[in-house]
């Protein structure tokens, strides 16, 4: 079974803190990590590998020259392969032209039974890759995985919903994104930090290896742009009640009275 | 294809350092300097900058897509066994508002089996029209399914924007449906509004957890589509006296064409905890202490007739499930009354509940966050305040 799993180096945007004298994102010194629900489809794959012999693994992420470190870590954690495709060409991409770039690094791997990707990166919050590229790739999806049993070519999933979750079945090929309650992703050994950095490389592919024209990456060829960019203004000073005890209470719930929320 | 700053021009008021989401912008001898391995070609400096001094050349490139052929604004409507879900009809609320600005219609597309009976519904919560694809096959979401039908319907009818609820079923079928169309979609919008002399729609998101937000647009693609995140627009006041077309499309769909089956459908056993519906949200979080903290917010909830949610702090301390969480990555909600107790109020946190009508925090810390977002803030003891609190709601109730 070939499995690619799509990951992401994000930042820890638990980290990034707002500077309150200018109101502006401090991104100094902000850890880059492999984002969250990347890791837990990453981990999905390693398991499979655990379970079954002939499982092999691809880690593909698109990204600047520094994602290698990204990398570096799923291959320590378990990856037999490992891809970047960077390319200046690719900056500014939004989602669309990110799934497109995408499918053609995966139509250049070929050979694959299913791709992973998380949900959602944490920078971006937006879930759109993983189905883009599903669609791009004419291939099945199943998002929000929670559960998965896979035999021979069946795949069986539980997809969460606000209130519950379905079980659904589907063939390979398809791509699967997942989500934090699946697993719980594994540290790295020192064993495999040590092959990540000395036996295993990461091969660097741009524009031209994986043969995708200007039409379908880059900011010229994404249809959204971003119009304008602004920190989210507080909303107006309100009141600070004096006190703390009974009075207090009671002035609270005057005023919600008088303003008919009571 | 870069962005440059025209030297001559930049005055040197940052005003880009702060737009630029990839602090790809320096200073260097009191103008602004790019730094080309962290800039994106975003753009987002381009409109911060008052004197135009920064240029990103765009090529113009041609879509060959005709803008004017597209016509209207349709609402994707969802429904769960037969069952309408609330997001939808605020969905309804604020598509109204954006067909009533570019002056169109407002559809709102219905897939399902034999749910006739939603469609009256939707015209009484502001939709013109409702388009509906009723078959066997649609019975059950699917992506396969869902998707085709609807982006035949959209080849067919070319609306112009197109918004779907960023539920766990919008936020699978919308990317779907953007792709195959080769359109751009938006994800999670939390304000739609419409630039009137363009007519394009301005759809307006977080992002980095809430840290910034960042105004997207669709210039040259149509439709132009974007996912609204749920419990964040208001939905209009049913007016049975609404009249509407209710149109029955012939839906062309093979078992085929889905490739995966739902086997079954399992609904959570557990209470959902029905935060974007309440009208009273009583919240804890770190401030609380212990998990024990959690019963007192449910007695004063239960007072006001309302339901307990939580910070992100609180969840991931085990003291209460996921489900509770508000902010970011919890749910957004607008209640009537937001009581926030010992909860610091984390941009994330702050994310999801300020646009609550009327917010009381409750917190030891005069200086927490939070109180920059309360109407009433009371600085105490919260194991103090609450039980005089709820004493005082029960008597007020009583007396009422």
């Amino acid at each position: 079974m070939k499995i690619v799993v799509c990951i992401k180096q994000v930042p820890d945007t638990n980290e990034v803190k707002i500077d309150p004298k200018t109101g502006t994102l401090i991104r100094e010194g902000v850890p880059s990590i492999i984002n969250h629900d990347d890791k837990n489809a990453l981990e999905e794959a390693l398991k499979l590998k655990d379970k079954y012999k002939d499982v092999h693994i691809t880690v593909l992420t698109m990204g600047p020259p520094q994602a290698d470190v990204a990398l570096r870590e799923a291959l320590a954690m378990g990856a037999d392969r490992a891809i970047l495709i960077s390319d200046r060409a690719f900056a500014g991409s939004d989602t669309w032209a990110t799934a497109k770039t995408l499918t053609a690094a995966v139509k250049k791997i070929k050979d694959y039974d299913i791709i992973f990707c998380g949900r959602q990166a944490i920078d971006g919050d937006t879930a759109q890759v993983g189905p883009q590229l599903a669609e791009d790739l004419g291939i099945p999806q199943i998002t929000y995985v929670t559960h998965l049993e896979i035999n021979g070519s069946t795949v069986k999933a539980h997809r969460a919903l606000e209130d519950g979750y379905e079980v659904l079945t589907t063939k390979t090929p398809c791509l699967l994104t997942a989500i934090k309650e699946l697993n719980q992703p594994r540290y790295s050994s020192i064993r495999g930090v040590f092959e990540a950095y000395n036996e295993k490389n990461v091969e660097v592919w741009n524009a031209k290896d994986i043969d995708i024209s200007s039409d379908e990456t880059g900011l010229n060829s994404s249809p959204t742009n971003v119009r304008q960019t602004f920190t989210p203004s507080p909303k107006g000073q309100g009141m600070v009640l004096e006190g703390s005890g009974r009075d207090t209470v009671c002035e609270l719930l005057f005023k919600l009275g008088e303003k008919h929320l009571i | 294809m870069s962005v440059t700053i025209l030297k001559d021009k930049c005055r040197g008021c940052r005003l880009c350092l702060k737009a630029c989401p990839f602090d790809a912008i320096k200073m260097e001898d009191g103008k602004a300097v790019i730094n080309y391995d962290k800039c994106t070609n975003c753009g987002a400096c381009e409109a911060s900058c008052r004197f135009e001094s920064i240029l990103v050349e765009r090529e113009e490139k041609k879509t060959g897509i005709d803008l004017s052929a597209y016509k209207g604004v349709w609402v994707f409507v969802e429904q769960r066994l037969g069952k309408l879900m609330f997001t939808s009809l605020e969905l309804l609320g604020e598509g109204r508002k954006l067909a009533d600005k570019l002056g169109v219609e407002l559809s709102a597309v219905l897939l399902g089996y034999d749910v006739d009976g939603i469609c009256e519904e939707l015209i009484h919560f502001g939709a013109d029209r409702v388009i509906y694809a009723n078959h066997r096959l649609l019975q059950n979401y699917t992506t396969d399914g869902y998707t085709k039908v609807i982006a035949d319907l959209i080849n067919e009818k070319k609306p112009e924007a197109m918004i779907v609820g960023a539920t766990n079923i919008g936020r699978d079928l919308a990317p779907r449906i953007a792709a195959r169309l080769n359109t751009g979609l938006t994800a999670d919008c939390t304000k739609l509004d419409i630039d009137e002399e363009q007519r394009i729609l301005l759809q307006t998101r977080p992002a980095f957890g809430g840290n910034i937000m960042a105004t997207i647009v669709t210039p040259k693609h149509r439709p132009q589509m974007a996912t609204v995140r749920p419990g964040v627009m208001k939905k209009l006041e049913m007016d049975k006296s609404r009249k509407g077309i209710v149109e029955s499309v012939k839906v062309k769909l093979n078992e085929d064409d889905i490739r995966v089956n739902v086997e079954e459908v399992v609904k959570s056993a557990k209470q959902i905890v029905n935060l974007i519906e309440a009208q009273y949200i009583v919240s804890g979080g770190r401030g609380l202490g212990n998990p024990e903290g959690f019963r007192l917010m449910q007695e004063l909830a239960d007072a006001l007739g309302g339901v307990v949610g939580s910070s992100r702090a609180a969840v991931d301390a085990g003291w209460i499930s996921h489900d509770h969480q508000v902010g970011q990555t919890g749910k957004t909600v607008r209640p009537k009354v937001y009581i926030a107790c010992g909860i610091s109020g984390a941009i994330q946190h702050l994310a999801g509940m300020q646009s609550s009508d009327c917010i009381i925090a409750i917190n030891k810390n005069p200086d927490a966050p939070i109180f920059s977002v309360a109407d009433y803030g009371i600085v105490g003891d919260l194991y103090k305040v609450v039980p005089m609190l709820i004493e005082e709601v029960k008597k007020l109730k009583e007396q009422n």
